[in-house]
């Protein structure tokens, strides 16, 4: 079990992935997150946003997600779009300011991206970035990894 | 009095308006206004609403839901509201529970569909186990496996709401509006709605009963504060709320697609 445990944490810095002692959600070291669950990939002057496994986890299976339009601004730590899962609708806030240059439009016919892939295919939106400060306030993996174990103990 | 004891007794305030058929489309907006437009916690009772009318959560695909022709036919409203969930059709003998807090008023409360749905069952169970075997299963409200109420959620970044129809009768013609839904609970077994649904006066002796058992369970976690629905000031925020009517032409279309 030890030797099992200490290939884990090998293999998951190999990766650039951090775990939870109880191996539930992962969270990617290269991000940016917020503390509602978002999280932030940043490329130059533009980023792309989606949520996290830990937010995909406690919405449970994504049924449908509202999409904003492209071309439209988001504002941080505003709402942009929603998805829902077991009877409620769950809004999805902006990590950061900018203007949406486009939408992930296979999450119309394919929600559950959301769940089987929070990182990658079920990204949601790109933004070009309104203020690169503003990413200063968000958490780096280590700080939100913390705030989510934090979240499920209280 | 000890410092201890004062805490113990201090419970958040929630404002009670009680409704009395107010039509579920003004009930709705009311209810999106004062999720996003409002700070303060909010219990909504609405007792009926005066003509049978079809409402879909945010999502719902009128093709796959409800049978469009006979609903076209004899002029049936169908409603797409704000908050997830499924499709029902409420009438007069509906009575109408609506929840609207912030995350405060209920500390240990992770704003998360599950968790807010479980604390709902547990306010209900403790206003209806008296009656018959309350159970939350599969997200619904039964007595045994007969359904009961209809509920659905909507959450922001620091507030929920919690919406529940309960079915106190219902014409059992107007189910037939409703098509067997393509995500149902595993527990529902391809029943039909009369053989899945139950009607609360068939089990609670009255209204009056159910609508003061239910707020002697909020009691138990809120102080209520009667208040008028005039002296709500988000009626006058300037919000644009999106549950709607469709029209029937858009109807008409969806009927029209399906035929293609």
């Amino acid at each position: 079990m030890a030797s099992r445990v200490l290939w884990a944490s090998r293999a998951a810095s190999y990766l650039r992935i951090s775990t939870f002692n109880r191996a539930f959600s992962t969270v990617l070291k290269d991000l940016k997150y917020a503390d509602t669950h978002e999280w932030v990939k940043v490329d130059g002057d533009s980023a792309t946003v989606g949520i996290t496994d830990h937010a995909q986890d406690h919405l449970g299976d994504v049924v449908y997600v509202e999409l904003p339009e492209v071309g439209s601004t988001v504002a941080q730590g505003a709402n942009f779009g929603a998805v829902e899962s077991v009877k409620a609708t769950s809004d999805i806030i902006s990590p950061v300011s900018g203007e949406i240059v486009e939408v992930n439009e296979e999450l119309s016919n394919s929600p559950g991206l959301v769940n089987a892939s929070p990182y990658e295919n079920g990204w949601i939106i790109k933004v070009k970035l309104n203020d690169a400060a503003e990413l200063n306030s968000l958490m780096d993996s280590d700080k939100y990894t913390k705030f989510c174990e934090e979240e499920d103990n209280h | 009095m000890t410092l201890h004891n004062v805490k113990k007794t201090v419970l958040p305030i929630v404002n009670l308006v009680r409704m009395q058929g107010v039509p579920i489309l003004d009930q709705l907006h009311l209810e999106e206004r004062l999720l996003r437009c409002d700070f303060k916690n909010w219990c909504i009772l609405n007792v009926g609403t005066p003509q049978p009318t079809i409402v879909m959560g945010v999502s719902g695909k009128p093709s796959e839901l409800i049978n469009i022709k006979s609903v076209i036919y004899n002029q049936v409203p169908v409603i797409r509201r704000f908050t997830g969930g499924g499709t029902v059709i409420v009438d007069k003998e509906t009575i109408f529970v609506t929840l609207i807090c912030s995350r405060e008023a209920i500390p240990l409360l992770n704003l998360y569909p599950q968790p807010i749905m479980s604390w709902t069952g547990t306010l209900y169970r403790d206003a209806l186990s008296d009656f018959g075997k309350f159970h939350l299963r599969e997200n619904d409200y039964v007595f045994n496996n007969l359904k009961f109420g209809g509920n659905a959620q909507s959450i922001t970044k620091n507030r929920w709401i919690h919406h529940t129809s309960f079915l106190w009768d219902y014409d059992v013609r107007n189910m037939d509006y409703l098509k067997h839904p393509p995500r149902s609970p595993k527990y529902r077994l391809e029943r039909s709605h009369e053989q899945f649904l139950c009607k609360m006066k068939e089990i609670i002796p009255s209204k009056l009963i159910f609508i003061e058992k239910t707020l002697n369970s909020l009691q138990k976690h809120f102080v209520l504060q009667p208040t008028q629905p005039e002296d709500i000031d988000a009626l006058n925020a300037p919000y644009a709320p999106s549950s709607r009517m469709l029209t029937r032409e858009e109807l008409e279309q969806e009927l029209l697609s399906t035929c293609a």
